[in-house]
């Protein structure tokens, strides 16, 4: 269990890890960060990387910073920077809650949340935080700069609409409002496993009834996403046990579940729906 | 040394001193064989089909890349059984012309460093025509299934068949027939250190010394020289740290004869260190196992009659030495457990797939023949509207010796003790008032029990009854008290975590008057160690144990001897102890130390009475002993999600004389630990195609700490006379008894539900299909 040979380059600069990446990305060159994913990956030798360019020396790409509006998290925010809140907003003990579910310790403080993103393990609660709060994903190049909305940026188990020469260098998190209520939940065999499903949501309240409701659901299609049916469940309703097991079984009838030897689909909609309805009550109490 | 060992006046044996082999392991200071530098690593190029035949081998220029061709005169790896209508079949080292399952070895890579051997080995082809592969034991013995071996016509390797004379009679009599379909997937035991192996040639001798992480350095020693072809004595084995054992390791292992053949062969040292996925896909598999199981019960719901079918997948190849009877034979002999039956009928097979080879894991069959045992008391239970505990009580046995349907002679046990220690210990009354009030809000609580015999410390008629051509089962020990005073025991088991170092101190201890810090245990070294079978089917501590106070014994009598002459006193007057010979009732003494260095210098002194030197043998060949266990578990069910957390788990045991109550704790736990793994987690998965979906340890899945509740152990001793030290083993019991009550447990939780788990592991998904199921049909 021993990678096949790579050249691992080192940049002191953005600019310097870009030009890198150009140079070596059609010689199958990859990002190296946290190395949580990918360095498993390569000990199995189901990715054989020539090049790793090692962002981890360039200064700046570990800051978390809110203007107010957006949090936005570089491309080294380690999962454990998030064990204590970032922010003075619900996103912060909302990302904090969220962390402490990402596989075990020693792991949470190398793995990145952009690593993750990068990554797109369909299991991941970094996408599923990235795709319930419709984050924005800044990705650089020599060729320039694009920001993807998460609505395009996850296109299925492990693929995004990153390109090869294209590092993630943020994700931008829109800050909540300061009466957002949220809740996760997720399912797992064992503590720290991947979650075969994973559920977020977030809702405000407007007159005792829920209002702005977002209900994310991962690990069990492809990618993690927003379910727009269990939502229009919950818009316009008082928070309680039957909306919420109503909002549930919306989204476990509207996913088009993975399955695998273990995993029926059937399975994975009974998870979804458990995972929902505990996310839900979590954020009413 | 460190203070806990030391005391005067009180017995070693039965106090729980600190492990003397853990400073070393807990700070780093562990030599272990992956540590061991090498000139040449090897990398095995392993199959990835499950059954086809090799049509080429194409390997890059200039590489070394040993294949079958090259081994010629090297024998197969063929165990023999001479029983059961046994059909040998034979393993070749390196798959030859034929693979027979995903991850056999088909090429040795050898390159000048891992990776180096790892990159050559991903350059070589092996194009094989493919046939379609059998992986489960049942389709195996569909009539015109295709044949994994000719010598073995149907894929049955083996058949044991057993037929009381008066099984119909009283199956005719029964008041009820309780009947079981229970199926156990295939487990592998997952050491923390997988395999390893280093060879190296001495140029001045020839000898080849292997350093490997085995349970069984001798018989190691013994077959390989024999597949070689080569003098014994021309290879070491060593042992040194062995990271788990668990059984995987006691067997012989192709990957090792091709270390010791290259260490010859290149006159240098070779070194190969399996990696995990290795370790799931081809290292040794167990416990997969179909059993229909069949009580007959009279009107009182007295066990009268048991019938057992029992299908264990035994992979592609016979383990050596202890055959692919292990888990077949094993489940036959030990079915009836600890009850009363004295009519039964059982067919046992062993059939051949296109799998990963069966070999021994903790608990061997007995985890899967009791939890199928204990299911069934448990459906009988239902069937008669008794509970649990009351139809326990009325077939436990409860006279010794007690003689089973098979013929195994039961010594002194306490298997309806410990069934009330266990019921009174964990509060049942109170128990089932917060199940019921759980139910209530909706949370589903199960409480489940399992008692269970245990059979360890067997010496060589035990195992000769198997029939094998191997026949284990004695062991010796060598202790010598050194001319500075220190002691050596010299064994032939060989420890892996199993504390003997300690233990053995401490009865070796009590024999010869000396704390127990200045005693070592060597072993795990063929040119170090006497002639012993190793560590497995928890033996060491009842044979070894036995051996050293043989020998402590004699030693004993010696220092004696010794000390009347030099104290002048008489024989009957000198008392040993701390670490002093004494006249009893004066204040004349010597210190050992003294007198064993008059034992090596100042021989002349004691005029041809007393032999020079001070070293003792001791070899023990026990007949076998049962020890006993009650485990209840109690559970939690998800009934959303099909979730299992076992909330807590209480053992009431029973393993004769304990030597070392904290030792003795930490087998129950680590046993206990494997047991959850096997009830709710641990499966190895083959596809359609034969390839294993579950060879990384994200997808095959030993508990964790989180998933081990707070273990409560409750021990009482019933000394055994089948055993000199009056201890019996207890390695296996925590595995055997845990899957049982959990899945007792699963099946009380559900019970409003109407559903039945008789499968393992019990996982979410399966609870989950259940309660669909019933859901759909309610």
């Amino acid at each position: 269990m021993k990678p096949a040979a790579f050249i691992r380059h080192v940049p002191r600069t953005l600019d310097e890890a870009l030009k890198i990446l150009a140079q070596v990305a059609p010689h199958d060159g990859r990002v190296l960060a946290g190395g949580q994913s990918l360095v498993p990956i390569m000990a199995f030798r189901l990715a054989k990387p020539a090049h790793l360019v090692d962002i981890n020396e360039i200064e700046g790409l570990d800051k978390i910073v809110s203007d107010g509006k957006t949090l936005s998290i570089g491309a080294c925010v380690r999962h454990g920077a998030f064990h204590k809140s970032v922010v003075d907003n619900p996103l912060g003990k909302l990302l904090s809650f969220v962390a402490r579910h990402i596989a075990h310790y020693p792991i949470r403080m190398r793995g990145t949340y952009c690593g993750s993103l990068a990554h797109a393990d369909p299991a991941s609660e970094w996408c599923l935080t990235a795709a319930t709060l419709d984050a924005v994903m800044v990705a650089k190049s020599m060729r320039g700069e694009r920001l993807i909305p998460a609505s395009e940026y996850f296109e299925g188990i492990m693929a995004t609409a990153l390109t090869e020469d294209e590092l993630l260098t943020q994700a931008r998190l829109p800050l909540l409002a300061g009466d957002t209520k949220f809740g996760f939940n997720e399912f797992n065999r064992r503590a720290g496993d991947f979650a075969l499903a994973s559920s977020l949501v977030t809702y405000r309240l407007q007159g005792g009834k829920i209002i702005e409701a977002r209900v994310g659901v991962g690990g069990a299609e492809p990618s993690p996403r927003r379910i727009l049916e269990a939502e229009a469940a919950l818009n316009g309703q008082t928070p309680g046990e039957v909306v919420f097991r109503t909002a549930a079984v919306a989204a476990a009838s509207a996913i088009d579940a993975l399955e695998d030897h273990q995993t029926s689909a059937a399975y994975r909609r009974d998870l979804v729906r458990a995972v929902v309805r505990r996310a839900l009550e979590k954020s009413s109490t | 040394m460190t203070a806990h060992t030391k005391g005067s006046g009180l017995k070693w044996v039965g106090r729980a001193i600190r492990r003397l082999e853990d400073p070393a392991l807990v700070t780093g200071r562990g030599h272990f064989t992956a540590d061991l530098l090498a000139t040449h690593w090897v990398r095995f190029v392993r199959s990835a089909v499950a059954a086809g035949k090799i049509t080429g081998i194409g390997a890059p220029k200039d590489a070394m890349v040993v294949t079958a061709a090259d081994l010629k005169g090297v024998k197969k790896i063929t165990p023999l059984l001479h029983k059961f209508n046994y059909r040998p079949v034979g393993q070749p080292i390196l798959a030859d012309s034929v693979v027979r399952f995903v991850g056999e070895p088909i090429a040795a890579v050898v390159g000048l460093s891992e990776e180096a051997a790892e990159d050559i080995a991903d350059l070589v082809d092996v194009a094989i025509d493919e046939t379609a592969p059998l992986t489960d034991a049942r389709e195996a013995l569909r009539p015109r299934a295709p044949q994994i071996h000719s010598e073995a016509p149907g894929n049955v390797i083996l058949e044991g068949r057993h037929k009381t004379p008066d099984f119909d009679a009283a199956w005719k009599r029964a008041a009820k027939i309780v009947k079981l379909d229970a199926r156990s997937h295939r487990q592998n035991a997952t050491p923390m250190e997988a395999r390893a192996g280093h060879a190296a040639y001495d140029v001045s001798t020839g000898r080849i010394t292997l350093t490997c992480t085995t349970q069984m350095p001798h018989l190691m020693r013994t077959a390989i020289a024999d597949v070689l072809g080569m003098p014994e004595s021309d290879l070491r084995v060593i042992a040194p740290d062995v990271g788990g054992g668990f059984g995987q390791k006691m067997s012989l292992c192709a990957e090792y004869v091709v270390l010791v053949w290259l260490a010859r062969k290149l006159k240098s040292s070779v070194a190969w260190t399996e990696d995990r996925r290795e370790n799931l896909i081809a290292s040794f598999h167990s416990r997969d196992q179909y059993i229909t199981l069949e009580g007959a019960f009279d009107k009182n719901a007295k066990l009268i009659a048991l019938r057992a079918d029992i299908v264990a997948n035994i992979g592609a190849y016979s383990c050596f030495p202890t055959t692919a009877g292990m888990e077949p034979l094993m489940a036959m002999a030990e079915m009836p457990g600890p009850y009363d039956v004295q009519q039964y009928e059982c067919l046992a097979r062993g059939v051949l797939t296109n799998t990963c080879t069966m070999a021994a894991y903790r608990g061997v069959s007995r985890p899967v023949i009791t939890f199928t045992l204990e299911r069934l008391m448990d459906k009988a239970a239902s069937a008669f509207a008794l509970d649990p505990i009351d139809i326990r009580r009325r077939n436990l046995i409860g006279k010794f010796p007690y003689t089973s349907a098979m013929g195994l002679v039961y010594d002194e046990a306490s298997y309806k003790e410990t069934l009330e220690m266990a019921v009174k210990a964990i509060g049942l009354p109170a128990f089932r008032i917060r199940q019921k009030a759980a139910r209530a809000k909706g949370r589903h609580l199960g409480i489940g029990f399992a008692t269970f015999s245990e059979r360890t410390g067997y010496g060589s008629p035990a195992f000769a009854a198997r029939g094998m051509d191997i026949t284990p089962g004695w062991e010796t020990v060598i202790v010598t008290v050194d001319p500075s005073g220190f002691v050596e025991a010299r064994i032939g088991s060989s420890p892996h975590g199993q504390g003997l170092r300690t233990t053995l101190a401490q009865i070796i201890a009590d024999e010869i008057g000396v704390t127990p810090d200045v005693i070592k245990v060597v072993h795990g070294d063929t040119d170090t160690s006497p002639y012993g079978w190793g560590t497995f089917a928890s033996r060491s501590l009842v044979i070894s144990g036995g051996a050293s106070l043989i020998a402590a014994q004699k030693l004993r009598i010696k220092l004696i001897k010794i000390a009347s002459h030099m104290l002048e006193a008489a024989v009957g007057d000198i008392v040993l102890e701390n670490g002093m010979a004494k006249v009893a009732g004066t204040d004349r003494s010597i210190s050992i130390a003294k007198m064993a260095r008059e034992a090596y210098t100042q021989t002349h002194r004691f005029k041809g009475e007393i032999e020079p030197g001070l070293t003792e043998t001791g070899t023990y060949d026990p007949p076998g002993t049962f020890s006993n266990a009650c485990h209840v578990a109690i559970v939690e069910v998800d009934v959303e999600t099909g979730r299992v957390t076992v909330e807590k788990f209480l053992v009431a045991e029973d393993a004769g004389k304990i030597i070392n109550p904290m030792i003795a704790a930490g087998q129950v736990h680590g046993g206990i630990a494997q047991g959850i793994g096997n009830a709710l987690l641990e499966e190895i998965i083959y596809d359609e195609s034969g390839g294993i979906l579950t060879a990384n340890l994200a997808d095959y899945m030993p508990p964790t700490a989180h998933e081990i509740p707070e273990i409560e152990l409750h021990h009482t001793e019933t000394p055994s006379t089948n055993s000199i030290t009056k201890a019996k083993g207890l390695g296996e019991g925590g595995c055997i008894g845990a899957p049982a009550a959990i899945v007792n447990a699963i099946n009380d939780a559900l019970s409003p539900f109407g559903v039945q788990i008789d499968e393992i592991p019990a996982t979410p998904q399966r609870i989950r299909a259940a309660l669909r199921q019933a859901e759909k049909t309610a």
